[in-house]
């Protein structure tokens, strides 16, 4: 196995291009699992703990461009506020050891449908920024990933990172795991208030294929909003919808029985988790927060 | 094969350093010797033992949970480069099976496979990875075969047998009073379901075999007992047993787990085999593979009862899986058998525990062995009767409780100390802890977790009580002795006394003890306790709660014929009457004047050493009807635990637990509070988190991250009153602590569970989905009155 270890994002790219097999490493919490079960043999390893620039975010234009390197510790340090859901899902990440380590981008390149960072991505309508020697493109979360631990990234290609507006209100994660603490989703549930915009981003995680929104349980409920012209009045939504709400992300589940839990289980406690959630986000929204 | 030219004789990484203890007598809480290295990472593991020119092991394993095989080609794997041998059976030149209690597993397979995991072939090579790659290497012709991996399929008459002695591998009936004739006011019935625990114990199996280029090896491991390992080891090598040394390496937990063979006799091989030391280590997931694990149980109980709640009798039916070969199945199908009825006071009992053989993993000892399976059966059932009978469970339990002069249903004598109403009545006593207020609590304090998943939505909170109990020390029959050397030298001008037992520390704390011991009975600081190895007789086995009282009985009576000595010749050389003789701080002291002699000037230079046998009193294994003296000690423990559930998640927290238990003496208290809090944390995992599934034989969840233990999240806070009734036959009075706790909390929890949601939960470890009502029990209820030897007699 041939280690490279790139000093600069153009090195690291120009490595890339020459080893197309190489398989990025940064916090190593999902690759040098599967390489100490011996599931994985790659030729090259391409070390990105010394690429400066993807240890970065920054501001821009209202949004927040965060580098692959970014570790889940330095989200919920540094991004709390501007960045809720995704803080909220960083702490349910691992141990504090491995939220040291771990970062959104590998979460990126693994594409599990578990990953607990994916769901505030695709609430948030973020965009994965994809680069090689050749150039970057943008490409929408939900695009990015095509399937289970399935993406579209290139051979050739590398994550920059990934591009998500600041929070425009406010926002929950919840996550399922039998216990209580450093877990793997059962499932997971992520929810974004957009004020601004009258809309609601919504993500199922681990109950699917791919994390998927919640399309017609977004539509359903922007209508109850619009209808009772809550955004405006800040009134309650009704027991009622919410319920409704839960159901209807209920039926955009798509969950598989495993080892952590079955289908039907999974299918109801999205249902629970896009209830609870939604009455919280609402309730901040209502405090003025 | 290549040879080493020289052949190194002990590690370059040894074992720690003999530690020489800090003060502390019996009674006291010391400080652990290993326990700084052990937080800071200095502790050397037997994972950590390295040698100049030593080799790695690594092991082939079969994929199939049964199959023939019909060939076994390990030319391509020897041609690797890197390469020092490949072995298979053919290889072993002594006994090719091994086993506990019944020598019935290859030491590696030949013609057949019976479980996933079994070894088939090893291999040494000058890397771990080369080690690995050559495993791939070799290939084997199997036949695939239908496993059996339903305990009451492997019952039937028409099912294939695994062993040549059939698939039932133990069958105990025991028959107390009369069942038929009892006539109860109020029955009720239950079915329970115990699912596969795993010790789990962090440290994998491990250790390093170094041949003494006479023929013989050195074993460097971790185990719980020496001895039997190395007779097993010197069987299959066909070596003497005093060919094998075996030394016992830093363990890193073992709860049973470590009871049966794993690498130890493939170490050896390869050792002896290459010439060179050989160092196998399993990762994580072979771990799963490579030790047995607790036993997964059918249970269906009757319990009668009259009016005013005095229990008429109890039926039981318990079948246990245990899966491919016999490992501890005897001695867990006798405790499962002896302790179905729980320590109730039972006029009439009719049990039938029968243990199968089929082709699910192996599974043997783990803490609370048998008592574990039917106290979760029993607890729930006196719940159940309370409830029909509108009584408070605990005062249930009060009424029928076991009390000293009464028979167990086994026919033993209860003898004193057997303080189980007490414990409840204490238990009842405790303070609840104050509920906090839901709305704005910290996550952490909510089911879930900081998972986020309630803010107090759907949380309901349950109490439930459970009151357990098991034999300390082995049973029915058994030579269950320990030896102990203790020698009083002068070094530096100052005494010291060093203790020698081959008991395996494994984290429970006996060498501190030990140091304890001697420092109590001696009057002596400075205690050395020498590594544990085979080159002093047995103590038997770290297991069943028994090395504080089997080898610290061993240690005092050494300590003891040392001290009569000293006093023998203080009378010879100054007149004085042993009888008023103590030592205190290393000095002779005669009672009412003072220091007769410093040990350092009575000794001048000399040794003194004694080596003493113990053994504690007989036991007898059970008749045909199950009736026997068959345990030599009980020890007791109730719980009450509390939890909260969230209702619509199935999510819990459990708030707190509470605990009595009689110990006879708290020998260091901090040790106990921790083999409380310990033995709790695993009885909790098995309530609510750690099962290993299994599917058509094979394991679905062989890695931590699937396979769930409590975090400190999950941990509550214990409350605990220790109650000190002095067994008079035990050293200073002392009961076995190792297990109790385990035994009780899994019912208790379950208990409060039920509590709470008012569901049946059968099944442990209790799922979400069981707590939300989506799917009750996995398992299919045994068809009454159906099947083989368990119609004839149910």
């Amino acid at each position: 196995m041939e280690f490279l270890q790139p000093a600069t994002w153009r090195e690291a790219l120009e490595a890339k291009s020459a080893h197309h097999e190489a398989v990025p490493i940064f916090g190593g919490t999902d690759v040098m699992v599967e390489m100490n079960f011996d599931r994985r043999r790659p030729g090259y390893v391409l070390d990105l703990t010394r690429v400066p620039e993807i240890q970065v975010w920054e501001r821009e234009n209202g949004k927040f461009r965060v580098g692959a390197g970014v570790t889940y510790t330095r989200i919920i340090t540094d991004l709390k506020n501007e960045l809720p859901a995704l803080a909220m899902a960083s702490r349910t990440v691992g141990s504090p050891q491995i939220r040291n380590r771990g970062t959104v981008g590998g979460n990126l390149g693994t594409s599990s449908p578990a990953g607990d960072a994916l769901p505030p991505l695709y609430a948030s309508d973020a965009e994965v920024e994809l680069a090689s020697v050749e150039g970057i493109r943008r490409v929408p979360v939900g695009e990015f990933v095509t399937g289970p631990k399935r993406n579209v990234l290139r051979r050739e290609e590398l994550i920059w990172g990934f591009i998500i507006p600041e929070a425009e209100g406010p926002q929950q994660y919840a996550k399922i795991g039998t216990r209580n603490a450093m877990v793997i989703a059962v499932c997971s549930f992520g929810l974004a208030l957009h004020p601004a915009r009258r809309k609601v981003g919504t993500c199922i995680g681990s109950a699917a294929p791919t994390p998927v929104r919640a399309k017609e349980a977004e539509e359903f409920i922007e209508g109850v909003l619009a209808e009772g012209d809550l955004w405006e009045t800040r009134g309650a939504i009704s027991e009622a919808a919410l319920r409704r709400f839960g159901e209807m992300v209920e039926m955009s589940a798509r969950p598989i029985s495993d080892v952590r839990g079955t289908a039907e289980y999974r299918r109801r406690a999205v249902g629970v988790l896009a209830r609870r959630t939604l009455s919280w986000a609402w309730a901040e929204y209502r405090d003025g927060r | 094969m290549t040879r080493a030219e020289t052949i190194p004789t002990t590690p370059t990484r040894e074992r720690p350093e003999t530690p020489v203890s800090t003060p502390g007598r019996v009674g006291e809480s010391t400080t652990r010797a290993d326990g700084v290295p052990k937080v800071t990472g200095e502790f050397e593991y037997s994972s950590d033992l390295w040698m100049d020119g030593m080799l790695y092991g690594a092991t082939l394993r079969s994929p199939h949970p049964h199959a023939n095989i019909w060939s076994v080609d390990t030319s391509e794997a020897e041609a690797v480069p890197g390469i020092f041998a490949v072995l298979t059976h053919e290889d072993v030149p002594g006994r090719k099976v091994c086993g506990m209690e019944v020598p019935d597993q290859p030491v590696l397979a030949w013609e057949r496979v019976r479980y996933q995991g079994e070894p088939i072939a090893l291999v040494a090579a000058d890397h771990p990875e080369t080690a690995r790659r050559a495993l791939e290497k070799i290939s084997v012709e199997y036949e695939v075969l239908d496993p059996i991996t339903d305990a009451e399929e492997a019952m039937r008459e028409d099912t294939p047998k695994l062993h040549l002695s059939g698939n039932l591998l133990r069958h105990i009936h025991v028959v107390h009073g009369d069942v038929d004739t009892a006539e109860a006011d109020v029955v009720v019935e239950g079915e329970y379901e115990v699912g596969m625990q795993d010790q789990a114990f962090l440290g994998p199996e491990s250790g390093l075999a170094v041949p003494d280029g006479r023929g013989g090896v050195d074993l460097y491991i971790s185990t719980q007992w020496l001895h039997i390992d190395r007779d097993q080891v010197a069987e299959s090598l066909g070596l003497e047993p005093d060919q094998v040394r075996l030394h016992l390496s830093g363990v890193g937990g073992a709860f049973g787990g470590r009871e049966d063979l794993s690498m130890q006799i493939h170490s050896c091989l390869l050792a002896l085999h290459t010439g060179r030391p050989v160092k196998m280590m399993y990762n994580r997931e072979e771990s799963f593979y490579g030790h047995v694990h607790r036993h997964p149980a059918r249970m269906r109980y009757e319990h009668g009862a009259t009016r005013d709640g005095k229990l008429v009798y109890i039926k039981a039916r318990l079948v246990f899986d245990g899966g491919a070969y016999a490992s501890s199945s005897n001695a867990v199908c006798l405790n499962a058998g002896t302790f179905a009825c729980g320590p109730y006071d039972v006029p009439n009992a009719l049990v039938d525990s029968y243990m199968l053989y089929t082709n699910n993993p192996p599974c043997g000892a783990m803490r609370g062995f048998g008592a574990v399976q039917v106290c979760f059966a029993h607890e729930a059932q006196m719940d159940k009767l309370a409830k029909a009978l509108g009584m408070d469970p605990v005062e249930l339990r009060i009424k029928n409780a076991i009390k000293p002069g009464d028979r167990f249903p086994f026919g033993q004598e209860v003898p004193p100390p057997a303080p189980v109403a007490e414990l409840l009545e204490r238990l009842k006593a405790m303070p609840m802890p104050e509920e906090e207020d839901i709305t704005g609590r910290d996550l952490r304090r909510l089911p879930g977790g900081v998972s986020n998943v309630t803010h107090g939505e759907g949380v309901r909170r349950g109490v439930g009580y459970a009151v357990g109990y098991k034999n300390v020390g082995f049973s029915a029959g058994f030579d269950d002795y320990s030896t102990a050397k203790v020698t009083l030298s002068v070094e530096g001008g100052e005494p010291l006394v060093r203790v020698h037992t081959a008991a395996a520390e494994v984290g429970q704390g006996i060498v501190t003890l030990e140091a304890q011991i001697a420092r109590t009975e001696l009057g002596v600081n400075k205690i050395a306790v020498l590594p544990a190895d085979t080159s002093i007789d047995s103590a038997g086995s770290t297991s069943a709660s028994r090395q504080s009282y089997v080898t610290g009985a061993a240690v005092k009576a050494a300590c003891e014929a040392v001290r009569e000595k000293v006093f023998a010749r203080v009378r010879e050389e100054f007149g004085e009457d042993p009888d008023g003789l103590s030592i205190e701080d290393g000095n002779v002291v005669a009672e009412g004047h003072g220091i007769v002699v410093p040990l350092a000037e009575l000794l001048d230079g000399e040794e003194i050493g004694e080596l003493v046998k113990y053994r504690h009193k007989p036991t007898y294994p059970l008749d045909e009807n199950g009736q026997g003296d068959a345990h030599v000690q009980f020890a007791f423990a109730a719980q009450r635990a509390i939890v909260e559930v969230d209702e619509e998640l199935g999510l819990v927290r459990v708030v707190e637990v509470a605990t009595t238990q009689d110990v006879g003496k708290a020998m260091n208290p901090q040790a106990l509070e921790g083999q409380i809090e310990g033995g709790i944390a695993q009885g909790l995992g098995l309530a609510l988190l750690e099962e290993i599934q299994v599917k058509e034989g094979r394991i679905q969840n062989a890695s931590f991250t699937d396979y769930l233990l409590p975090t400190i999240l999950d941990m509550p806070p214990v409350k605990m009153e220790i109650l000190e009734l002095a067994d008079p036959d035990a050293p200073y009075g002392l009961k076995g602590v190792g297990e109790p706790p385990t035994i009780a909390s899994t019912p208790a929890i379950v208990a409060a569970l039920r509590d709470a949601t008012g569901r049946e939960l059968n099944r442990v470890p209790v799922k979400p989905e069981h707590i939300v009502g989506i799917s009750g029990p996995t398992g299919q209820p045994p068809q009454p009155g159906s099947r083989g030897p368990a119609a004839e007699r149910a």
